[in-house]
């Protein structure tokens, strides 16, 4: 655009206005200072910096939707009654008029079609609840995969992950809530699952449910679980999450400029108050849209919970169908001994496996850096390549949870494909073994040969598209050296890897010296961990790679000659040295 | 986990590429012509002044379109949540594009750099923290008098169970109610829903008919259900069962079972033996019968055998007779529990 830079408008200055005297807010100021003493607190914090990219935005979504489910929660409330005392529908859904139903699912009924924007809230409530989860799943992700749970933000990954298992709980509670058949389906389910657990189960389940299932104490009780307990823990850890994230100040992607002792962005006010505050007001909009369009969780095509009854396909909702699907696919073993039962069918699908794949998750963190032994505070972020065990040990975690999540599908796979269940069953047995195996060599190869390009590119230049002929007919594709500010983005950030050792196995009288087998592990897993890595390049390789790379463009120089055949296309115009740098 | 830390590199270990620091500062259009930045003025107050539009229509919409018995409707749809939400959608998307869009093209987008600092406190409040700490520990004498700090880690915890020792009451315990079902001597076998007694000329060879206890559908002098509501889900949730006749020459009856089918019809629970689903999906030809949560597959051709998927117990079967008047009904309750395992359960 040939627009005039010299000359900045004076619509935007670089300086704030100087102030003009006591102005009125200056005053109501003044008066909230003296007796709250904000202003030492707020002077230090309105400019605080936050960096700019967009990944950074995923757990903006997470925290906007948690907003959206407290505000039409709250709403929602006011109408809807949670009681399993029997009614007589008589609203105005004509296919269940004169049915006897819990007073839950009348007014969940009621809200849909007699409330006006009845229906709009709970579709925005449910929408938001998957919002929720998985934006805290992605952003989960994203703070793994970029190596940003390293210290010291390791307890807020620990923080993320409990936000992530109570929110998952919270889902679960309010899904089941309406009372209709699908949701009766799922508490049965968890009835079921309670009684698994070997001598609490059935107690647990009887005091659940006050009784016998279903009784009429569950939805009362899911209830006050799921507007008062959780969403108060999930309020206070959200409110942990993001004091931390200030005081640590946000991770940053490493570049010009961008170092592990600054932070490089948008002050907090104005612009980035503006464009937070403001994404609020799109996502608030964009789960307004999908309640207005798109049919979520529609209960009046379900009918009232009757435990005789159920429908074909019945799913949980998304977050749910990872143990749903590990429970499809375990087999049927059960251990009757002493004249007691212990299902193991069901107690290690659906209690143990959440429980250890959680622990992992809450692990993680920690078991990387006893690994490598770092314990450095670390504030720019990673490129996935650049720590390929990392990214694969990730990728395998992933894919053991896709395969389970569409296990939890195979139903719908089966009617839809017109496949046999019993082999899409048998296959996934084998599968949630290999696949994330699997999944893990390949990612770390693939990580592997990232790092190879790079490192090729750094110290060959890149590929320029430009072909060469030499007298003797030989081709040849001619490289060309990255600008300066890509070479510094392949290295800012990167050191060579150190492989955990051990000086010596015994102490000076020969003695084994204690926890040596521990660290014998520890060093081995570090070497592990790093094998096969690609070191960034040295000065000195650069240096010699640059000398060697100058040397065969000037070889190549009288071969520079505009190139045949591209008349046409505007190619045939300049020499391959004018090429522009990526 | 001593380990000594001088095994690893510096932070700040020189780079092999010095840092080429922070480019340059580019103007915007809308920095450096003051039409420019007057456009973008006038395209965040349009951004407002639609999100307006949308929030003026969204009243209207409250008001003009009925719901209730008799609701407006749009192909179909239900116009009144679909104005509402495209309505309401608009309002709010149309403010945040409109702050976004302002916070780019014309707040001050000069980056600025911050340094950081260590999240730990310096050695000093460390070690004057600690100080603190333990002069605390000191005057309260709390590590030299533990008579007193024994008993009140006693009374603490046990005031604190006081509390939890409340939640017993959230349910009765007796567990034993599990093992039996509202089933009985002579209890006649009904079609679900309607509640009309069966007999065996009723069904053919492969009819699957859901049933329940005739109790379900019994009234008092005044015409009230004798079971009703919650205890009637309660025991609807055990006592549902499934009949299905078959040709007797295809029917394996369990050990000592030679006598609890009719004329090839025979009876099973219908809730499931994995996590209690009522199973519904039946294979005419094949007698098998599958559970739409999570794909167990019995076989009723075999005493109710797990044939395949999760489930670990064959289906318990109900012991059917003819009463005299030629209807169907059981010759008394299940002889084991029904529905999911639990750890009392005595399967032997």
């Amino acid at each position: 655009m040939s627009i005039d830079t010299s000359k900045v408008a004076d619509s935007n200055r670089d300086e704030p206005a100087t102030a003009k005297g006591p102005s009125k807010v200056g005053a109501a100021a003044g008066w909230a200072d003296d007796r709250l003493g904000l202003a030492g607190v707020m002077r230090k914090n309105l400019r605080k910096v936050f960096p700019d990219h967009w990944s950074f935005m995923l757990g903006e979504i997470a925290l906007w939707s948690f907003v959206v489910l407290l505000i039409t929660g709250t709403l929602l409330t006011f109408w809807f009654r949670p009681s399993m005392s029997e009614v007589l529908y008589e609203g105005s859904y004509s296919q269940l008029r004169g049915i006897h139903m819990s007073e839950a699912y009348a007014s969940s009924l009621h809200i849909s079609f007699d409330v006006r924007g009845g229906l709009l809230l709970r579709q925005m409530h449910h929408w938001a609840a998957m919002l929720f989860v998985a934006a805290m799943m992605v952003h989960m992700l994203r703070v793994f995969f970029t190596g940003a749970f390293r210290k010291p933000r390791e307890l807020n990954w620990v923080i993320g992950s409990l936000l992530l298992l109570l929110g998952t709980l919270e889902g679960f509670t309010g899904y089941s809530l309406p009372d209709d058949l699908l949701s009766g389906t799922g508490i049965r389910a968890a009835d079921g699952f309670m009684k698994s657990m070997p001598v609490i189960g059935t107690y647990m389940s009887f005091l659940l449910f006050g009784g016998e299932f279903p009784g009429e104490s569950i939805i009362p009780r899911l209830y006050a679980i799921h507007i008062l307990l959780i969403p108060g823990i999930l309020l206070a850890l959200v409110a942990a999450h993001m004091l931390l994230l200030v005081y640590h100040k946000h991770t940053q992607w490493p570049g010009p400029g961008r170092t592990q002792e600054n932070v490089v962005g948008y002050p907090m006010l104005p612009v980035y108050m503006a464009k937070a505050g403001g994404f609020f007001f799109v996502v608030f909009g964009m789960t307004a849209l999908m309640g207005g369009l798109l049919t979520i969780n529609p209960v009046w095509k379900f009918g009232p919970y009757d435990p005789s009854k159920v429908t074909a396909g019945s799913q949980p909702d998304w977050y749910m169908g990872w143990p749903d699907g590990a429970l499809r696919i375990m087999p049927g073993w059960e251990t009757h001994i002493w004249h007691h039962t212990i299902s193991w069918n069901v107690f290690l699908p659906i209690i143990v496996l959440p429980g250890v794949m959680f622990t992992i998750l809450l692990l993680l963190p920690f078991i990387e850096a006893w690994i490598t032994g770092d314990k450095r505070d670390h504030h720019l972020l990673e490129r996935p390549r650049n720590a390929p065990t990392r990214t694969a040990t990730m990728v395998a975690l992933m894919t053991f949870y896709g395969i389970l999540w569409e296990a939890g599908g195979n139903d719908i796979i089966a009617t839809t494909f017109h496949l046999s269940i019993n082999q899409i069953t048998y296959i996934n047995r084998v599968l949630i073994f290999v696949g994330p195996l699997v999944a893990f060599l390949i990612t770390r190869r693939w990580c592997i040969s990232l790092q190879r390009h790079d490192k090729e590119m750094l110290l060959h230049g890149y590929e320029s598209g430009v072909i060469m002929r030499s007298p003797e007919g030989g081709y040849s594709e001619r490289h060309l050296p990255v600008s300066e500010e890509h070479a510094y983005r392949l290295v800012a950030g990167r050191e060579p890897d150190e492989v955990y050792s051990i000086e010596s196995d015994a102490d000076e009288n020969g003695v084994a010296a204690r926890g040596t087998r521990l660290q014998n592990l520890r060093a081995q897993l570090s070497a592990l961990n790093y094998a096969d890595n690609v070191q960034p390049p040295t000065a000195e390789e650069l240096e010699e790679a640059h000398d060697h790379v100058d040397h065969e463009l000037e070889l190549q120089s009288s071969l520079a000659h505009p190139a045949d055949g591209h008349q046409f296309d505007g190619h045939n115009l300049h020499d391959a040295d004018e090429e522009p740098l990526r | 986990m001593s380990h000594d830390e001088s095994n690893l590199p510096v932070l700040d270990a020189e780079e092999p590429i010095p840092n080429p620091g922070l480019p340059e500062h580019q103007w915007r259009p809308t920095d450096v012509d003051e039409k420019m930045a007057r456009r973008a003025e006038r395209q965040v107050a349009a951004w407002f002044g639609l999100s307006m539009v949308c929030a003026v229509l969204f009243f209207v919409s409250y008001f003009v379109f009925a719901v209730g018995d008799d609701p407006s409707t749009f192909l179909h749809f239900r116009t009144s949540n679909m104005a509402l939400g495209l309505c309401m959608g608009g309002a709010f998307l149309f403010i945040g594009i409109g702050i976004i869009h302002w916070a780019r093209k014309l707040m001050a987008d000069h980056e600025i750099v911050e340094l950081r600092h260590p999240a730990a406190s310096s050695e000093e409040d460390r070690e004057a923290t600690v100080q603190i700490l333990q002069l605390g520990l000191e005057e309260s004498g709390i590590a030299r008098r533990p008579l007193i700090r024994n008993t009140l880690l006693g009374a603490i915890g046990l005031a604190g169970l006081s509390p939890i020792l409340l939640l017993r009451d959230l349910g009765p315990l007796d567990i034993s109610v599990l093992k039996h079902t509202i089933w009985d001597k002579g209890m006649r076998v009904v079609r679900d829903v309607v509640g009309t007694p069966i007999k065996v000329a009723d069904l053919e060879v492969g009819d699957l008919v859901n049933a329940q206890p005739a109790a379900f559908f019994e009234t008092d002098e005044d015409g009230e259900p004798l079971v009703e509501g919650a205890q009637l889900q309660v025991e609807k949730a055990k006592a549902s069962v499934i009949l299905l006749r078959m040709d007797p020459a295809d029917n394996k009856p369990g050990p000592g079972r030679d006598d609890w089918a009719v004329d090839g019809i025979v009876c099973y629970s219908k809730i499931c033996t994995h996590v209690g689903c009522p199973i519904s999906l039946n294979e005419r030809t094949t007698h098998h019968l599958l559970c739409p949560c999570h794909q167990s597959t019995f076989d009723l051709a075999d005493a109710g055998k797990v044939v395949f998927g999760p489930a670990a117990r064959a289906l318990p079967q109900l012991p059917l007779m003819e009463d005299a008047e030629g209807y169907l009904v059981a010759q008394r309750d299940f002889t084991e529990p029904v529905g999911p395992s639990f750890w009392e359960r005595d399967s032997q």
